[in-house]
């Protein structure tokens, strides 16, 4: 697997405060890579400098092979989609119209939505079930239904890279799995998508690979079970784990079980 | 069957917007049409008409110097607040936001003003729109930065009542420091806004200011669709979120300056007419924009006739009524958005 956004050695500060100290990490093509980490660790500002939103950090980014600082905004926008935390729409929209905001990057300065965006944007929403209130306002949908049409946004752009901060927020459990499912079909299709996470059980069991962050620095990238160890857990998050077995024969999971 | 139900909401969507535009753009044609039938010397639609045309013989002064300045001018005027009010609105995600409000328009006055008394205008005639726009970019580029620190809607009113009275204040030392025998009534006409005794020539420098800024506005339409969904995903998808904010700022400037220069300080029509006519286009900044302009010279041109029926003398200025409708308005909106919130 070959990495879609490499980070090497990258150092960043808010006022003083410094948010990742000398990060390495890479998002792979083709596999879920999972963010996981305490309050604070960093795992926002990770995704916002893949972005380019950062006004200024140490270290080098490259993102499919170029150098961040050599991609223009409007490739990198094609390139990289992202849900940000805890988003939600300013004006109550519909829920369609939201989600065809995400074609932005493939427009024209005045271009109006071609056949193909269409084609994206009702397939972003049939993903995402929410096909059946397209028409409907954002005003008008609970905090779930807005969270499957704001993750069908960043779906439409139909991008090779997909970040998505904290989607399974505000999910029921059935659209948490289906959240899940849909970030393993982006990456079947080989799209590489990073997701921070705050629930260990959905990380463990959903992702290939786990990036592990504490106060800005990387404590583990691997496989599940090697990144979230039990000596993983109570070092970074102060916790131990029940674990348990896929009956079927798939990846198990982790059950944060007491604080240490 | 839902199918069907999308298919017939997506083809109502649309009409709903366009049987909208359609009306206001009737309803700007008669009320601009009776604005320029509309006047203390009897002179019948015909003679008028033939006027404009001709231009010979008293209904051709009438007609062309008179009566074509004060009903274009609703035009611009309307139209200038209307889209600049839209665009604030827009870039704040704020339904408070507006030149008045914003005290963008005060300061235009007050750039007007010290244009005017100090005999600065006759030395160019484009140094009263020149100073009107400066005032009017003093005051957006404070709006420019709050804009920058993610201002909430309480501090985006408390600074434009602060930058409002502020240059109210220096507007009132200008024409007392002016030695203007008539500086209160004067001064009343700067801070209500009248479309009276207007000339071709503020309509020649109005105009095309007017029309610069709204393209500005325009060009920076789709980004503010994007900022719907918060400034770092507006950025992810390639909008440059800082020249949106500097297009918005800057064409409010030039469509409100020309405006206040114009006609004066003409408040709470950018706040009415975006507000009213949002539903019927979707929630969506960018569709908002022109309809706004339009509604805002049917809400300008409609006001200017009731100021001329209500007081034939010409004693009531126009924003008296703009404000009668708008302040209550104003109130109304913050009680609601309470409510919601």
């Amino acid at each position: 697997m070959s990495a879609a956004v490499a980070f090497e050695r990258i150092s960043a500060r808010y006022g003083t405060r410094l948010v990742l100290n000398e990060v390495r990490a890479r998002f792979a093509k083709g596999a879920v890579t999972g963010i996981v980490g305490p309050n604070g660790a960093g795992k926002t500002t990770l995704f916002r400098a893949a972005l380019g939103l950062l006004p200024s950090f140490g270290g080098m980014i490259t993102v499919l092979d170029k150098p961040l600082s050599d991609w223009s905004r409007e490739g990198l926008a094609r390139t990289i989609a992202y849900l940000p935390q805890g988003s939600d729409a300013h004006w109550p929209i519909r829920a369609r119209q939201l989600v065809s905001l995400g074609r932005l990057p493939h427009r024209g300065p005045f271009a109006s939505l071609s056949g193909v965006d269409a084609i994206a944007i009702d397939e972003a929403l049939v993903r995402c079930d929410a096909r059946q209130f397209g028409e409907r306002r954002m005003d008008e949908l609970s905090a779930g239904e807005r969270a499957r049409v704001l993750f069908a946004r960043a779906l439409a752009t139909a991008a090779p890279i997909l970040l998505a901060d904290e989607p399974a927020a505000y999910l029921d459990p059935a659209h948490q799995l289906r959240l899940m499912e849909l970030l393993r079909e982006e990456a079947s299709r080989g799209t590489a998508v990073a997701v921070t996470l705050h629930d260990l059980a959905l990380a463990s069991r959903h992702c290939d690979e786990i990036i592990v962050l504490d106060r800005g620095r990387v404590a583990g990238q691997g496989a599940p079970e090697v990144a979230l160890s039990d000596a993983a857990l109570a070092r970074v998050f102060g916790i131990s784990a029940m674990h348990t077995r896929d009956p079927a024969g798939g990846r198990g999971a982790l059950t944060p079980w007491q604080r240490l | 069957m839902d199918a069907t139900i999308s298919i017939q909401e997506l083809r109502t969507a649309p009409d709903r917007a366009a049987v909208t535009t359609l009306t206001l753009a009737i309803l700007l044609v008669l009320f601009v049409g009776a604005s320029f039938l509309l006047g203390p010397s009897h002179l019948s639609p015909a003679e008028l008409f033939s006027g404009l045309v001709s231009g010979r013989g008293p209904a051709g002064v009438i007609a062309r110097e008179i009566r074509l300045p004060r009903a274009a001018l609703a035009i611009v005027v309307g139209g200038a607040l209307g889209a600049s009010g839209a665009a604030l609105q827009g870039l704040f995600r704020n339904p408070l936001a507006e030149p008045g409000v914003t005290g963008v328009t005060s300061s235009a006055g007050l750039g007007a003003v010290l244009a005017l008394y100090f005999g600065l205008a006759s030395s160019s005639a484009f140094l009263l729109p020149g100073l009107a726009v400066a005032g009017a970019l003093v005051s957006a580029g404070i709006l420019y930065l709050l804009s920058r620190g993610g201002a909430g809607a309480v501090a985006l009113v408390l600074s434009g009542v602060a930058i409002a009275s502020f240059a109210t204040a220096l507007t009132a030392l200008a024409l007392s420091m002016a030695k203007n025998p008539y500086a209160m009534s004067e001064m009343v006409l700067w801070m209500l806004g009248s479309l009276k005794d207007r000339t071709l020539s503020d309509l020649a420098f109005s105009a095309p200011l007017t029309l610069a800024g709204l393209a500005l506005l325009m060009s920076a339409a789709r980004g503010l669709d994007a900022l719907t969904l918060g400034e770092e995903a507006a950025q992810s998808l390639g909008v440059d979120v800082a020249s949106v904010r500097g297009r918005i700022v800057i064409g409010v400037a030039l469509a409100t300056g020309a405006a206040t220069a114009a006609a004066g300080a003409v408040s709470f029509v950018g706040l009415v007419v975006p507000h009213v006519l949002r539903r019927f286009y979707g929630y969506e900044p960018s569709r908002l924009i022109l309809p706004s302009a339009l509604g805002g010279a049917v809400l300008v041109a409609a006001a200017d006739i009731a100021v001329r029926l209500i007081a034939p003398d010409g004693e009531l200025l126009l924003g008296v009524v703009t404000a009668m409708l708008g302040a209550p308005f104003f109130l109304w909106l913050i009680v609601s958005l309470r409510s919601e919130s």
